[in-house]
């Protein structure tokens, strides 16, 4: 080691980035990379063995996520990282999969995908990024705008209904449930370790800043005072009943662990259900199947 | 390009009576597929079901997705989780997987798409045959790239073709279509397996170098990037932006320029390699029938006829329909004085032929709209009047 690099400090996370594709594409303020920062430390704290994960986004800001974590990493399809997610799992059982991205790709373009994941407990993490609007295209509504706030599609206000995610989630059969906000940056972190460790499906809800788009916008000022008011309106409480959590515009925001339950995965019920009515004929699945 | 033999577990060697539907299933089996990914959609959902029920005992998974968006996308992630993959459709459900098409092309995954066609265009003709989506196949997805389909004309192709689609689709790392039709999904037929060793098989292009050296899109020798699967330490990316040769996204007209040409170029630079026909009585020919799929089943009668009063005909079975035989087409188009290319669409393929033919020879379609296959009668009828 020359003297250089004894005295080049690396902060801890550089392992888990693609440093060679530095600077990134997010806006000063923007919330996103406080959550890539959350799933490095996770990764990190747990000691990954990070040969043994895989990253896949659909299309967005968060979608861009695939591509700066030097991992096995996917950039596909707007709405269909969930599927991708899917075939790639049950390919290579001994992977953890995690798909990264945003609330417009995971519950809008791909909210048939997202019920269905969670109905099957196919065992993937799946952390989604709220910022309450296409921030990509130019802050148009979504399915997750606050019903009153202003968007680029909906410039008189949004007069309909958001997606309450972790009560669809739950609903739909997901064993891990849990939203924060980009303020809570450990929680975030604790989240996604604890969702690294369960087998089944697990919905990471983190509601983040889009300061360039749904904040100007609406006037709520920088990045600064988003996170203001998600310190002043967020309230922790766990194993809240999921049908509570709606979202207002600037109201409150319930957050914490939903839901930690255990089922069956998709590959553990395939397996025992087709050995039991089988018997030896069948030709148990899993990693070795390569 | 690294050849093994079929794996035995998937191979139900042996002579059996089975309809296109499932010779598509067993086709995928004996190449080594073990993962489907699928959606039901009339007339395909014979070869989902086989695959459902075959599976558990030859080890791999069946999933039947949320929808054919969710089919395409589960397909290209489970390739890159090292498995050969397939799935089945039908008209709608070959539409909403365009997207995706794409992607995989873009991503260069081998993987195959077999399409049980019928009348379209919107829900059209369920139950009933076509062969209307050609061109969907090979322009359906948006932007420029290069695909392979193949048209089988029997229960027995549909086995064949299938093994040489998942062969060219490890060949080129490209999707690969087996378009079928309605009529051959629903024949029973004898469908002759053969043993698992006489079945060669093209190998993945596995990547062997040193783990920090990989470039997913450095082209080998032979033009095709080597692969590799995750879990195996690569921590590689891949993306359906314009990329570079180390996977990442690259949005400028250079990286443009080389990464799609390259798509389409690793093609058609093969296309005498990858191009399969089956021609009949070439040789003297004033007539060339020119066909694929059931279509040349139907033609063989008309040609029959025709050849009794006198005019002499040839024909070529299209087995390989995209990449399209412009040589040979354009060989044939000087010696014959017409092509008469019958096809259950409003007339597809036979512009194809038009076109590269120029003013050297006739070019008579012989349209059917779909529902049912051609009369032979009116084949018979263009070959005469083109005879004149």
């Amino acid at each position: 080691m020359n003297k250089e690099d004894q005295n080049t400090e690396k902060n801890p996370i550089e392992e888990i980035l693609r440093m060679d594709r530095m600077p990134h594409i997010w806006c000063p303020g923007c919330g996103i990379g406080t959550v890539v920062t959350s799933f490095a430390e996770a990764l990190r704290k747990e000691k990954y063995d990070l040969d043994k994960i895989a990253i896949v986004s659909g299309i967005g800001c968060t979608g861009r996520v695939a591509g700066y974590t030097k991992l096995d990493s996917f950039h596909t399809t707007h709405g269909r990282a969930i599927p991708f997610a899917t075939g790639l799992k049950l390919a290579k059982p001994d992977t953890k999969v995690v798909v990264f991205s945003g609330d417009g790709d995971i519950s809008g373009i791909g909210g048939n995908h997202l019920i269905h994941a969670a109905r099957r407990n196919m065992d993937l993490v799946v952390i989604c990024v709220n910022n309450f609007n296409y921030a990509m295209t130019g802050g148009q509504v979504a399915a997750t705008t606050p019903k009153d706030a202003n968007a680029s599609t909906a410039p008189y206000g949004n007069f309909e209904n958001a997606f309450n995610l972790p009560y669809i989630t739950e609903a739909a059969g997901a064993t891990y449930v849990a939203r924060w906000t980009a303020l809570h940056l450990r929680r975030v972190t604790k989240s996604i370790q604890e969702a690294l460790n369960k087998r089944g499906f697990s919905f990471i809800e983190v509601i983040t800043p889009c300061v360039t788009l749904y904040a100007r916008r609406n006037r709520l000022g920088d990045g600064l005072n988003l996170l203001k008011y998600y310190y002043d309106m967020s309230e922790i409480q766990h194993g809240a009943d999921t049908r509570t959590l709606d979202i207002s515009y600037q109201g409150k925001l319930i957050v914490g662990k939903f839901v930690d339950k255990e089922k069956p995965t998709f590959l553990d019920a395939m397996n025992k259900h087709l050995s039991s009515v089988l018997g030896d004929k069948y030709q148990l699945y899993g990693d070795n199947n390569d | 390009m690294k050849k093994s033999k079929a794996d035995p577990k998937g191979v139900l060697t042996g002579s059996h009576f089975m309809d296109g539907d499932y010779a598509l299933a067993e086709g995928g089996l004996a190449a080594g597929c073990r993962y489907f990914g699928g959606y039901p959609i009339t007339p395909s959902t014979e070869t989902a079901e086989r695959f459902s029920e075959r599976i558990p005992y030859v080890g791999g998974v069946f999933i039947q997705m949320e929808d054919e968006l969710g089919s395409i996308a589960s397909l290209i992630g489970a390739v890159w989780g090292g498995k050969k993959a397939m799935t089945v459709t039908s008209g709608p459900g070959f539409s909403l997987m365009m997207e995706n098409i794409g992607l995989a092309c873009m991503m260069e995954t081998p993987l195959v798409i077999a399409n049980v066609q019928r009348g379209g265009p919107s829900t059209g003709l369920p139950t009933l045959t076509g062969q209307q989506d050609m061109m969907q196949a090979r322009w359906g997805s948006h932007g420029d790239y290069e695909i392979i389909a193949l048209s089988p004309d029997s229960p027995q192709e549909c086995f064949d073709l299938t093994i040489e689609a998942f062969n060219l689709s490890e060949t080129y790392r490209v999707p690969v279509f087996v378009m079928t039709d309605e009529c051959i999904g629903h024949m029973h037929e004898k469908v002759v397996i053969p043993p698992a060793e006489e079945i060669e098989l093209v190998e993945r292009k596995w990547y062997k170098g040193p783990k920090n050296k990989y470039l997913p899109y450095k082209n080998d020798t032979d033009g095709i990037p080597f692969m590799v699967k995750v879990g195996d330490g690569y921590r590689f990316h891949t993306t359906g932006l314009t990329r570079d040769e180390r996977g990442y996204p690259l949005l400028n007209a250079e990286c443009q320029a080389t990464c799609v040409s390259h798509l389409i170029d690793k093609i058609k630079d093969n296309a005498d390699k990858i191009i399969h026909l089956k021609e009949t009585d070439i040789d003297n020919a004033e007539i060339l029938v020119m066909s694929y799929g059931i279509t040349s089943r139907v033609s063989i009668k008309a040609v029959q006829e025709a050849k009794k009063t006198g005019i002499k005909v040839g024909t070529m079975q299209l087995k390989t329909v995209w990449p399209f035989p412009e040589k040979r087409i354009k060989e044939l188009a000087g010696k014959v004085k017409a092509i008469v290319f019958p096809e259950i669409n409003a007339g597809q393929v036979v512009l194809e032929a038009e076109r590269v033919v120029g003013d050297k020879c006739k070019v008579v379609s012989v349209p059917h709209y779909g529902g049912w296959v051609h009369n032979p009668e009116d084949i018979l009828n263009a070959i005469k009047e083109a005879a004149k």
